[in-house]
């Protein structure tokens, strides 16, 4: 193996950060590697492997030990997403999605009792959990949303479907939009709701020891739909979720009635940190099984990696690395600090998402006819890439974030009638 | 139950070795320093007899710069308790660097010394058995399996197509072979409370050698392979080639 080395990590790693990374470096090359080709082979949930990520406290790494997190920080968190999707990007997102997108919106606008009922199991890995946004007709968009709470007198009853949901099947604990009325400007008013629901492989959940809770009180009429069978990210589960006049407890409402649009931005921008982390180690990862594989193969009585033609784009794909860990970190440790951080968390994700689709297209070419079967990983790691160009905000939503830091909002001759 | 692991800081395995430009050592630039593996099974097996005894503590001891730190601290993270860092550079010469050893182990109290057995790096698998020696300790190397009963220690040593067992009474000294266990993934608790364990600075200076390196090589080139042809038909010039050639049988 080539482990790339990187003089950008001094400069951004503590001692505890290293340790870190090469545990779950070890964890992933030992564990994680000699089954990841199965699991996206047959688009199975790596169970066996997410009990083994709980006990080593992977899915707690950024939250406080007062709720049984590990006291680390965004960096630590993102450095995580890099070493597992070198390897295997599904489990990377279902640990990332756990973090960044179920947990982290109860840590920054829960209540007390909301961070101790339930930020507590997913800092733990006991359960797995997710967030909804994106709807049929919604998504970056949140007037689209469709997903309606109506207020009753001591609870709020949700209709409506959540589409693409990361864990959708195998979580236990949600968080999700809701158009809870409508502001005096007739724009749609948008709450975000906490929701339970047993997973749906309760019997690998059981086997396992992770994954199901007994003491959680389920939201009835809220379930999980259909599994989609995907292009990449394979053995992570995404479904639809459905709620058929669920019933939501007035205290599960999560931060302010109408900041659930405004609270989930700011979560997403911490959510592309972590997905520019996943897609930097998946540009790393194509890049050391290439570094590997080119310096093996011979043809014209050379190594193949001897051809400049391979060297140059060898150089560049280096270069690129290591612009892409300084944008990461850095939009790592401003959203630690509490700094703003929205155009640089798009920033990352925007050039992580087109490094790993370059990278990994790359990495197949250099691969030759080999690159091409399932054998190696590359073909599944270009697959896998694919998605970070579209969840989390598509690049091309990205590049509207950061035009509007420079811009302002967009000024259309349609908003301007009205 | 009081044990102390003799550690190593030495280069990955995974790691691409150059020469340096003295021509005798390895170049360090852009390689990644590690624990030595089979270090790693002397610190868990001190760590689970530890958790079987219920009580007692484990230290790790190095020889090495200031570098080595980060390699104590990786075995303070497995759930060691404190940490000694010798100030100093190993020999080449197993014995300068046992008496290192030897003399900062001497002043301590234990029951039990581990190590691995042989550090990945120089490959000199001396330091274990000279360290016993210079403590008049019993010595078990290449351990495969360890029973403590009390004092009563039981070793299972790999020797040439099978196996030994030996038994000595405590103190003792034990080296660790590949199997003896499965070492454990330092923990996220342990790896924030590794700075916070004791780490203790000794200016042990540098030890002796009574070698001279005058020239490192690197290994030779591997000639391409050879297909000597398809089916039983091959075998006897593959037999031949093996015997005449290869030297291999």
């Amino acid at each position: 193996m080539h482990g790339l080395t990187s003089s950008v990590d001094d400069n951004y790693l503590s001692d505890e950060h290293r340790m870190l990374r090469d545990m779950v470096r070890e964890f992933a090359d030992n564990e994680i590697a000699p089954v990841a080709r199965e699991f996206d082979r047959e688009g199975k949930f790596p169970w066996g492997n997410v009990a083994k990520m709980a006990e080593l406290g992977l899915f707690g790494i950024p939250w406080p030990e007062e709720y049984d997190g590990a006291g680390m920080d965004v960096l630590a968190s993102a450095l995580v997403s890099e070493e597992l999707a070198k390897v295997c990007p599904s489990h990377a997102i279902t640990v990332g999605a756990t973090i960044s997108l179920a947990a982290s919106p109860i840590y920054y606008f829960g209540n007390e009792e909301q961070k101790q009922r339930y930020l507590t199991k997913l800092a733990r890995g006991e359960v797995l959990g997710a967030f909804g946004l994106t709807e049929p007709e919604a998504g970056s968009d949140a007037q689209g949303t469709q997903t309606r709470a109506e207020e009753k007198s001591d609870h709020w009853v949700l209709n409506g479907t959540k589409i693409f949901i990361t864990n959708g099947g195998v979580g236990e604990i949600f968080v999700a939009t809701a158009v809870t009325g409508r502001r005096s400007n007739g724009q749609k008013e948008i709450s975000s709701f906490i929701l339970t629901k047993e997973t749906r492989d309760l019997e690998e959940a059981l086997a396992v020891g992770t994954g199901h809770a007994v003491d959680l009180e389920y939201t009835p009429g809220f379930t999980h739909g259909k599994k989609e069978d995907k292009l990449g990210w394979r053995a992570s589960d995404t479904t639809e979720l459905i709620f058929e006049d669920a019933i939501v407890p007035k205290e599960n409402m999560l931060g302010e009635r109408g900041h659930g649009f405004k609270n989930f931005m700011q979560t997403l921008d911490g959510g592309r940190i972590g997905m520019a982390a996943h897609l930097l180690g998946i540009a790393e990862g194509a890049l050391e099984q290439t570094l590997k594989f080119t310096s093996e193969r011979r043809q014209f009585n050379t190594r193949i990696c001897d051809f400049q033609g391979i060297r140059f784009e060898i150089a560049d794909w280096l270069t690129r690395i290591e612009a892409g860990k300084h944008l990461t970190y850095h939009a790592a440790n401003l959203r630690q600090a509490g700094e703003p951080h929205s155009k640089e968390a798009a920033m990352a994700k925007l050039y992580c998402s087109e490094l790993a689709n370059w990278a990994t297209v790359k990495a197949v070419q250099f691969h030759g006819a080999y690159g091409y079967t399932t054998e190696y990983r590359v073909e599944r790691l270009m697959r896998d890439a694919k998605i970070g160009e579209i969840g989390e905000g598509t690049s091309e939503v990205q590049r509207m974030v950061i035009a509007r830091h420079l811009l302002g909002p967009e000024t259309t001759p349609e908003k301007e009638d009205a | 139950m009081r044990i102390i692991v003799c550690v190593k800081r030495v280069p990955d395995s995974e790691s691409r070795i150059a020469k340096a430009k003295d021509g005798l050592s390895v170049d360090t630039q852009g390689v990644k320093f590690v624990l030595n593996p089979y270090d790693e099974y002397a610190v868990e097996e001190a760590l689970k007899l530890k958790e079987a005894a219920g009580d007692g503590s484990v230290s790790v001891i190095t020889l090495g710069g200031e570098e080595s730190k980060e390699t104590l601290r990786t075995a303070l993270a497995m759930g060691v308790d404190e940490a000694v860092l010798l100030k100093g550079q190993p020999s080449v010469d197993g014995l300068g660097t046992a008496e290192k050893l030897a003399e900062a182990i001497k002043g301590r109290e234990y029951d039990l010394v581990l190590f691995g057995k042989q550090a990945i790096d120089d490959d000199n698998l001396q330091v274990p058995a000279m360290v016993a020696e210079l403590l008049g300790l019993p010595c078990a190397t290449v351990v495969t399996e360890l029973q403590v009963d009390g004092g009563a220690v039981t070793a299972t040593r790999e020797v040439e197509g099978g196996h030994e067992i030996v038994e000595f009474e405590l103190p003792g000294l034990i080296a660790a072979q590949k199997g003896l266990n499965e070492p454990r993934y330092p923990s996220l608790k342990g790896i924030m409370q590794a700075k916070k364990k004791p780490l203790e600075e000794v200016d042990a200076g540098d030890a002796e050698s009574r070698l001279e390196v005058v020239e490192v090589m690197n290994p030779p080139v591997r000639a391409a392979g050879q297909i000597v042809g398809e089916g039983a038909d091959a075998v006897p010039e593959l037999v031949r080639k093996l015997r005449d050639e290869a030297k291999v049988i």
